[in-house]
């Protein structure tokens, strides 16, 4: 279970951003947070679906860009209406300024 | 023993005050009184995802487990008749009483009617899931709707209805759709983009007479032209459902008027969502009444926690979108607020005008794109607005500049 993939180049994502990652029919979103740690869920919203990665970031939460659902993405915990189910977090390391996430 | 909450409307600004107050950590009884047969649901999809499909299908806002967990009782199928504010009690149309410490009127807005005769059964209303289906039992291919009214239910059923092959038209009697909110500009844009996918556009026509004409509807046009069609859907604006709260006494000013905290002018009642008008904190306390699922969420969810005794004004920033294709429109603020425009580029055609007030401050953003092109800036352009702002104009025009950056200065 160590399939580490690699989902985009460290200085991709600017800080405080997110970007999203679509690999073997799967869609993720990866974030650079204000304090440059990366982190990596499940690429759609929980409520309808919807691309994360073309929400906004501020601070340690992530805005669904339809209905302003917001998830912690350091931990993936549904922050209030209308989400209430958490997003799947993955692990992420950074190589040789490249990012991987471990899809598993 | 604790009388408890009683939330008069079963829709997103009632289902979400229910919740809040347990969210809040409130463990007296909570009611939710409702009049359609079904769990608190999600309205928006009514004109959009949930005629997609072959069955629609509700989105609920809380399922019965949740509801059931969280001590909740929702009482369905039922009207409030009328409100004994001495008693602190409200009586329903089953002939039950349920009484209050306070009470939340959540009860929405209704279609407003058509005022002409000769509207026989098909011509038809959306509001409620029930209204949803009857309307999709008619969007067939080559069935033919016209659409009275170029808003976004209008146009959003408009959508729906092409994307399952019906032949559509729609009546607007205004010389542009979306007059109400919606610049020119963008509004232009969606025009085309209807007009692309086959729909008829009928723009600054009166209709003149409309019959039922055995299965078919004939709606004359003052212009002289004649539309006919299979089911004939009005959707020409929305007004407060305040009938209850007037009988009761209550301050009526275009909805049920309420204060900052969305109090009405009974301090044990309080009203929220579609329903009320209220003092509009970021526009100098403009009275309005917003009929909006965000705001009905905001505002359910503030109201509980006002009639736990939290004492909070409103401050959000109003905010909407409509899906119509491809296309999203988002627009924070009140545009008529604005005496300047100024417009910034975004990818793929995407667009987002800011408006401007005489002094320079942001009070406005209107976006349309494809997907959630526009979402960001206008979340942002909505934090903007918030802290009344006056953002350069050029910053603002600047494809280069980020937006992130003018709200940190």
């Amino acid at each position: 279970m160590s399939d580490w993939v690699e989902a985009c180049g460290a200085d991709d994502i600017d800080e405080e951003d997110v970007m999203r990652f679509d690999h073997d029919g799967r869609t993720f979103a990866i974030y650079r947070s204000p304090d440059d740690e990366y982190f990596a869920t499940d690429g759609l919203c929980t409520h309808e679906k919807v691309h994360l990665a073309d929400g906004l970031v501020m601070d340690d939460i992530i805005e669904c860009p339809k209905h302003n659902g917001r998830f912690n993405y350091k931990t993936g915990a549904a922050r209030g209406a209308p989400v209430c189910v958490n997003l799947r977090t993955y692990p992420v390391k950074r190589d040789a300024g490249k990012i991987l996430i471990q899809i598993g | 023993m604790a009388k408890g909450m009683l939330i008069i409307g079963a829709g997103e600004c009632g289902g979400r005050a229910a919740l809040a107050l347990r969210d809040l950590g409130y463990d007296g009884p909570v009611t939710l009184v409702g009049d359609e047969p079904h769990l608190p649901y999600e309205r928006p999809p009514l004109s959009k995802d949930a005629l997609a499909g072959d069955a629609p299908v509700i989105k609920a806002i809380a399922s019965e487990e949740i509801l059931a967990e969280r001590s909740i009782r929702h009482i369905h199928s039922v009207q409030a008749a009328a409100i004994d504010r001495a008693a602190h009690v409200v009586r329903l149309s089953d002939g039950s009483a349920l009484p209050y410490d306070k009470l939340l009127l959540a009860t929405g807005s209704l279609p407003r009617r058509l005022p002409m005769p000769g509207l026989g059964p098909r011509c038809v209303y959306l509001r409620t899931f029930n209204d949803a289906l009857a309307i999709r039992a008619h969007l067939s291919p080559g069935n033919r709707i016209a659409i009275v009214g170029g808003g976004f239910i209008g146009l959003e059923l408009a959508a729906a209805a092409r994307r399952l092959g019906a032949v559509v038209t729609v009546i607007e009697a205004q010389p542009r759709i979306l007059m109400r909110g919606v610049p020119a500009e963008i509004a232009k844009i969606i025009h085309q983009m209807h007009e692309a996918e086959g729909v008829n556009i009928l723009c600054g026509d009166a209709i003149a007479a409309i019959a039922a004409d055995g299965a078919e509807v004939r709606i004359a046009l003052a212009g002289g032209q004649d539309i006919v069609a299979d089911l004939v859907v009005i959707g020409i604006g929305a007004v407060p459902v305040t009938g209850l709260a007037a009988e009761a006494g209550l301050t009526i000013d275009n909805g049920i008027a309420v204060d900052a905290e969305l109090r009405t002018s009974d301090p044990d009642i309080f009203a929220a969502g579609d329903c009320c008008s209220f003092p509009l904190a970021v526009y100098g306390g403009r009275r309005v009444r917003l009929e909006a699922w965000r705001n009905a969420q905001e505002q359910g969810a503030l109201a509980a926690s006002n009639m736990l005794g939290a004492g909070e004004a409103h401050s959000a920033v109003p905010w909407f979108w409509s899906d119509q294709y491809g296309l999203t429109l988002q627009i924070s603020g009140l545009s008529d607020e604005g005496s300047k425009v100024v417009r910034r580029d975004l990818d793929d055609g995407a667009f987002i005008l800011f408006h401007l007030a005489q002094d320079g401050r942001l009070v406005a953003a209107s976006g349309i794109g494809p997907g959630n092109s526009v979402a960001r800036e206008i979340r942002l352009a909505e934090m903007l607005i918030a802290k009344r702002a006056k953002p350069a104009a050029e910053a603002l025009g600047s494809q280069t500049i980020k937006l992130k950056s003018l709200l940190a200065a």
